[in-house]
């Protein structure tokens, strides 16, 4: 069943925490909301557990309107950024406390929990206490209170971030399977934008409380709704260059980029212009439409290079190949892909559709 | 080098040894008086009683009405701490986890109000007690100590029930518990070793306690150890003897509380709950 947000709104006081004109999360979706710390993904999260009550706005789930409902009416299961294991039940213990607690024969109990700790790995577990696991299988057992229950949603507030990178890495893609498994919606909340783009099917960028652009991975990655979107998303961040409209190209600095078709009834327009290191092609000889520019640090990343770039005082960052093996101080050749530009107003931030 | 770590071995051994005879020293005086023969009550020498009697144990355990006195001291005891209990923890829980909107303002009269000198208390409360017609009654000395075991109670359940992780309560919630589910599923069991302590020096507070039950009291029939002790018929003068050995006797019970539950009262129950 798709989830609604109507007008969802959250105040502390007079600080707007979060404010949700409208969001449709469908049915079965791994929906992530992503965004710097303190723009209200978490209490979005919280709203939709029903662990906050909104000031203003309703929740549908389907049919049913939640907003009233308490978090276990909502039949929502939460995984926490802490794991949030009760201390003085073992594994078996935790996984049986929802149940437990709804009152279900005891041969039921046990089989279910016998069934979520087999398919993560627990069964061995079962007899332990939290503090006897690892980072790791904490997580798995928190994973697996929340499978238990069988519930309608599954939240996730940073679930990932207390674990090393290695194991972020293993737990990720676990998650995703499982959520494929299961066929149940997901709802995720990250800072972490590699980890958005890597698990969603649907991203929510936020900040300051606001949706700022809410679709899949690549769309938010090719066409960001304005800069703010633009730069947070990408490992090395978008190029964002002031650039000015002229007759039948831009004009950065002492530099022009020719554009079809022309232009020239914007002429004079200032604007954000955004280009992703990645799409910028490097050459060691000039070449047509191509600005020399010196090296100012190569920052290797295994099979890649990160580069910082001076064109007469215009900075850049491109990624290139590391078996180029460009050194600070050296003479390349750079060329913005044409197809790859993206468009910003310089005042609002708003990109523009060409 | 030996040397040096020598002398700091002796210097900890001695302060802990004056330490020691600092806190025990009383409980020894008591304990050798209450074994002196009469005749040496009041010499010195000799230090230790010589032959050491039973005497004054026996006349205290054979003394009318001293079954009655221990009764109520421990019931006395045993409701304050039961009152404490049941009106902290839902209190401590509230102020802890919830959002109470006079927080501040609560824990603060609380405070207040445990440091308010007992002597004050005392003539209001015994007026109180006299309209509500339960002086001579152990229910009076439980609510007089209750105006001081309350705040105490509520004060350091409070600060434990914060150090539990919000998200065990959150998760709690989630899982389908009630507030009162919250407490009895996840709450008690963590703080226990806390409860423990607070109970068992609520218990003390109330078990020691003297002016308020002395007040309060007319009677064998609601009076408490200490009061009893204090009072301890003599025909010409304080029998020393038998209150050094009713006193020993009375200290007898906390102790043994103590050491039985000292093991329990042990933190890092919480570990392993998040990450840490």
């Amino acid at each position: 069943m798709d989830l609604r947000l109507d007008n969802l709104t959250k105040r502390f006081g007079d600080k707007l925490a979060v404010e949700i004109p409208s969001l449709t999360i469908r049915a079965g979706e791994f929906f992530t909301f992503v965004g710097p710390s303190g723009c209200g993904k978490s209490t979005t999260l919280n709203l939709i557990a029903g662990l906050e009550a909104p000031t203003a706005g309703s929740l549908h789930l389907g049919d049913r309107d939640l907003t009233a409902l308490t978090p276990h009416q909502r039949d929502v299961a939460f995984v926490f950024q802490s794991y949030a294991l009760y201390p003085h039940r073992n594994v078996f213990g935790n996984l049986a406390f929802p149940l437990e607690l709804a009152k279900r024969p005891r041969r039921e109990i046990k089989r279910r929990v016998e069934t979520a700790a087999s398919r993560l790995n627990l069964t061995p577990l079962l007899e332990k206490y939290p503090r006897q696991l690892s980072g790791g299988e904490r997580q798995r057992v928190a994973l697996g209170r929340a499978m238990v229950r069988q519930p309608q949603l599954f939240l996730f507030d940073e679930p990932l971030s207390n674990l090393d990178a290695p194991l972020r890495a293993q737990m990720r893609k676990e998650l995703k399977r499982l959520q494929k498994e299961l066929g149940t919606t997901f709802i995720y909340v990250t800072h972490d934008q590699e980890e958005a783009l890597s698990l969603s099917d649907r991203i929510a960028v936020m900040r300051g409380g606001r949706i700022q652009q809410c679709g899949a991975p690549r769309e938010i990655y090719d066409q960001p709704a304005n800069t703010f979107v633009a730069s947070f998303f990408g490992s090395p961040p978008i190029n964002l260059l002031d650039a000015t409209v002229e007759l039948d190209g831009l004009r950065l600095g002492d530099f022009r980029l020719p554009l079809s078709p022309p232009t020239g009834a914007l002429a004079g327009t200032k604007l954000a212009l955004g280009i992703r290191p990645e799409h910028i092609r490097l050459h060691a000889q000039p070449a047509e439409d191509a600005w020399p520019a010196q090296v100012t640090l190569a920052e290797l990343h295994g099979g890649q290079s990160y580069l910082e770039l001076d064109a007469g005082g215009l900075r850049l960052t491109a990624v290139a190949d590391a078996a180029a093996a460009h050194h600070p101080g050296q003479t390349v050749h750079v060329q913005l892909m044409p197809d790859r530009l993206l468009f910003f107003d310089q005042t609002t931030g708003v990109r523009f559709n060409k | 080098m030996d040397v040096k770590r020598t002398a700091h071995w002796l210097a900890g051994l001695l302060l802990v040894g004056l330490m020691l005879s600092f806190v025990l020293g009383p409980f020894v005086w008591q304990l050798i008086t209450a074994l002196k023969p009469e005749a040496q009550l009041a010499q010195l020498p000799p230090l230790l009683p010589s032959p050491p009697t039973g005497q004054h144990f026996a006349t205290v355990l054979n003394a009318p009405g001293l079954l009655r006195v221990a009764l109520n001291s421990i019931l006395v005891a045993a409701a304050t701490v039961a009152l404490a209990f049941f009106l902290g923890i839902p209190a401590a829980y509230a102020l802890a986890k919830l959002q109470v909107r006079a927080r501040n303002p609560i824990l603060g009269t609380l405070l207040c109000l445990s440091m308010f000198p007992a002597i004050a208390n005392v003539a209001p409360l015994y007026l109180l007690f006299i309209r509500l017609g339960i002086r001579d009654n152990p229910l009076a000395i439980v609510l007089a100590h209750s105006v001081f075991a309350l705040p105490f109670a509520i004060w350091m359940l409070t600060s434990f029930f914060q150090e539990i992780p919000d998200d065990l309560y959150r998760a709690a919630r989630i899982d389908g518990c009630s507030h009162v589910g919250i407490l009895r599923h996840v709450v008690l069991p963590l703080a226990a070793p806390s409860l423990l302590s607070v109970g068992l020096l609520v218990f003390i507070f109330s078990w020691n306690e003297f002016l308020y039950a002395f007040t309060l009291t007319a009677t064998e029939r609601s009076r408490t150890l200490p009061v009893a002790i204090a009072l301890f018929p003599g025909l010409h003068e304080l029998p020393w003897g038998e209150i050094a050995a009713a006193s020993v006797l009375a200290t007898l019970p906390v102790v043994a509380l103590v050491l039985l539950f000292e093991r329990r009262i042990v933190s890092g129950l919480t570990a392993g709950a998040v990450k840490g």
